[in-house]
């Protein structure tokens, strides 16, 4: 059998819809098999609570997380914005010099190589309890994809398009800000989102290593309690939080760079 | 006769890799005329494209000494029109704004040009797509897109750098009929770079053969077929002077066709 136009173009719609559809479907059911295999095993609760116990937890200590969550996110944003604050000027400069390049990217490439997590520690040491430590771990994790897409991005731009510019007489300025700089943008997103995702972690190991508030001890005060239903909200709640982060720079994405192909063929599909 | 417009004297050009130094053209010296198309064809690597960019002043040259109108190039020239193999046009902006990329750069009024934009589109067959971003359009569309901005600002002399390299074959027949009718109407000086034979003949006026690295010139060739050329009245004389650069070819070992 054939099919006209417009039950094809139905057909199309209706397989958009389920796309939108079908990741809710597929979470519900995760959960509802989570639900009734803990009831039906009789799993102890500190071992796996049942999602209904942890979204009852959830509303119960709502103010306790909003306020964490608040610590946490402070943290994680202060530590994401210095890094992009540093970031993109070095990679600016690093493209712009080649002997600024030779004498930095050694040392940046060092620095990268060390577990970022493994600083934590030493922080706490010279910075105490306080934010600070915690912040400089979120930077320094979130620092290295937003630095290494950056410079890749800018030097992307084919000689072609360079020779283009010289020929209309375009001045050392021009040439960045109307032709390299723009070229880089989707390459530079990348390591944005990639640095979001890595900046909330950033911060809770800072918070592991020392802190009184947060997200991250709060997960610490509910391990060593057995509070493992609040424990899971603490997740949830982190989870939340880079996720938020993760789709506010997306869709600065969309907005400054809708000429993209990432952008564009995300646009079609109605998937990220 | 008149001063040539384009001089090249005995131009060399090395580059110097890692470990060696390689000689991409050697003892270069012709002229171009004011208003005049000049083709050079050559086979890959005999270094036309050096040529063309030396003449933009976009690379230096190691010897010998180019002239545009009397003035040595020793910088990169700003009143001439490119056209690469790749359009090069910017994904961020549509149609019309990478037409007048041109003119925003060089700081001149757009409210003057926009109109001029629009009729040299018009006049390539894209109007109605000013408003179109470039990933919306095949890759023959791009390439008018380029010719246009390579003329918006009026400049003396087009350069157009294999500019079919990229496209398919009856897309190539048809931009080289639209260079032809651009050219006939605003008699820029130009000069094309290309490795196809008969694309060189069929709207050059002289024809500068090139030998395979180090690139010197071979011949001199006078094309003299009538104006419009068309691709489906081609005269015998077409053949001869294809098949005499053939033969050229042939001679310098990069063609065999036996």
């Amino acid at each position: 059998m054939t099919q006209t136009i417009a039950e094809l173009g139905q057909l199309e719609r209706r397989a958009a819809w389920r796309a939108r559809l079908l990741p809710i479907i597929g979470l519900m059911l995760f959960l509802l098999i989570w639900e009734l295999l803990v009831r039906w095993l009789d799993i102890a609760s500190y071992l796996l609570p049942p999602p209904s116990e942890v979204v009852v937890q959830i509303v119960e200590r709502f103010p306790q997380l909003l306020q964490n969550s608040g610590v946490t996110a402070y943290e994680m944003l202060l530590g994401y914005f210095m890094a992009i604050a540093i970031a993109v000027p070095l990679a600016i400069a690093i493209t712009a010099s080649k002997s600024f390049d030779n004498f930095i990217t050694p040392i940046i490439l060092f620095f990268q190589t060390v577990p970022k997590i493994a600083l934590a520690p030493l922080f706490l040491v010279w910075f105490g309890f306080g934010t600070l430590p915690k912040v400089l771990v979120a930077f320094l994790i979130s620092f290295f994809p937003i630095i290494i897409d950056t410079a890749v991005g800018l030097r992307s731009i084919s000689p072609e398009m360079i020779d283009l510019a010289r020929s209309m007489g375009a001045t050392k300025m021009q040439i960045f800000a109307r032709f390299r700089l723009p070229t880089s943008l989707p390459y530079m997103f990348s390591g944005l989102k990639v640095g979001a995702t890595l900046a909330v972690v950033g911060a809770v190991v800072g918070e592991f290593v020392g802190a009184d508030k947060g997200l991250g001890y709060m997960l610490l005060v509910t391990n060593s309690n057995m509070q493992t239903a609040l424990m899971f909200g603490v997740i949830v709640a982190l989870t939340a939080q880079g996720l938020i982060l993760f789709y506010v720079v997306q869709f600065l994405e969309n907005i400054l760079i809708p000429w993209h192909i990432t952008v564009r063929s995300g646009q079609e599909h109605g998937t990220m | 006769m008149a001063e040539p417009f384009i001089r090249l004297r005995n131009v060399e050009k090395q580059y110097l890799t890692k470990d060696s130094v390689v000689l991409a053209t050697e003892d270069v010296s012709f002229d171009i005329n004011e208003s005049e198309f000049l083709a050079i064809v050559g086979p890959s690597g005999c270094g036309k494209t050096t040529i063309l960019k030396m003449i933009a002043g976009l690379i230096p040259y190691t010897k010998g000494e180019i002239t545009i109108a009397g003035k040595l190039v020793d910088r990169p020239q700003t009143n001439v029109g490119i056209i690469f193999q790749d359009s090069v046009l910017l994904d961020w902006r549509d149609v019309l704004d990478n037409v007048l990329l041109q003119v925003d750069i060089r700081r001149l009024s757009r409210q003057k040009y926009e109109p001029r934009a629009l009729d040299l589109l018009c006049d390539v067959g894209l109007d109605g797509f000013e408003h179109k971003k470039p990933y919306e359009l095949s890759g023959g569309m791009k390439q008018r897109v380029s010719i246009c901005r390579g003329l918006i600002h009026d400049p003396p002399l087009l350069l157009m750098d294999e500019p079919f390299g990229s496209l398919d074959a009856i897309t190539r027949e048809q931009i080289s009929m639209d260079i032809q009718h651009l050219w006939m109407e605003k008699r820029k000086t130009a000069l094309l770079i290309t490795h196809s034979i008969p694309e060189a003949v069929l709207l050059a006026d002289r024809v500068v053969v090139m030998t395979p690295r180090p690139g010197r010139v071979a011949e001199i060739m006078d094309i003299d077929l009538p104006r419009p050329r068309r691709l489906d009245r081609l005269p015998d004389k077409f053949n001869d002077y294809t098949g005499h650069i053939r033969s050229i070819f042939q001679a310098s070992g990069v063609l065999h066709l036996d």
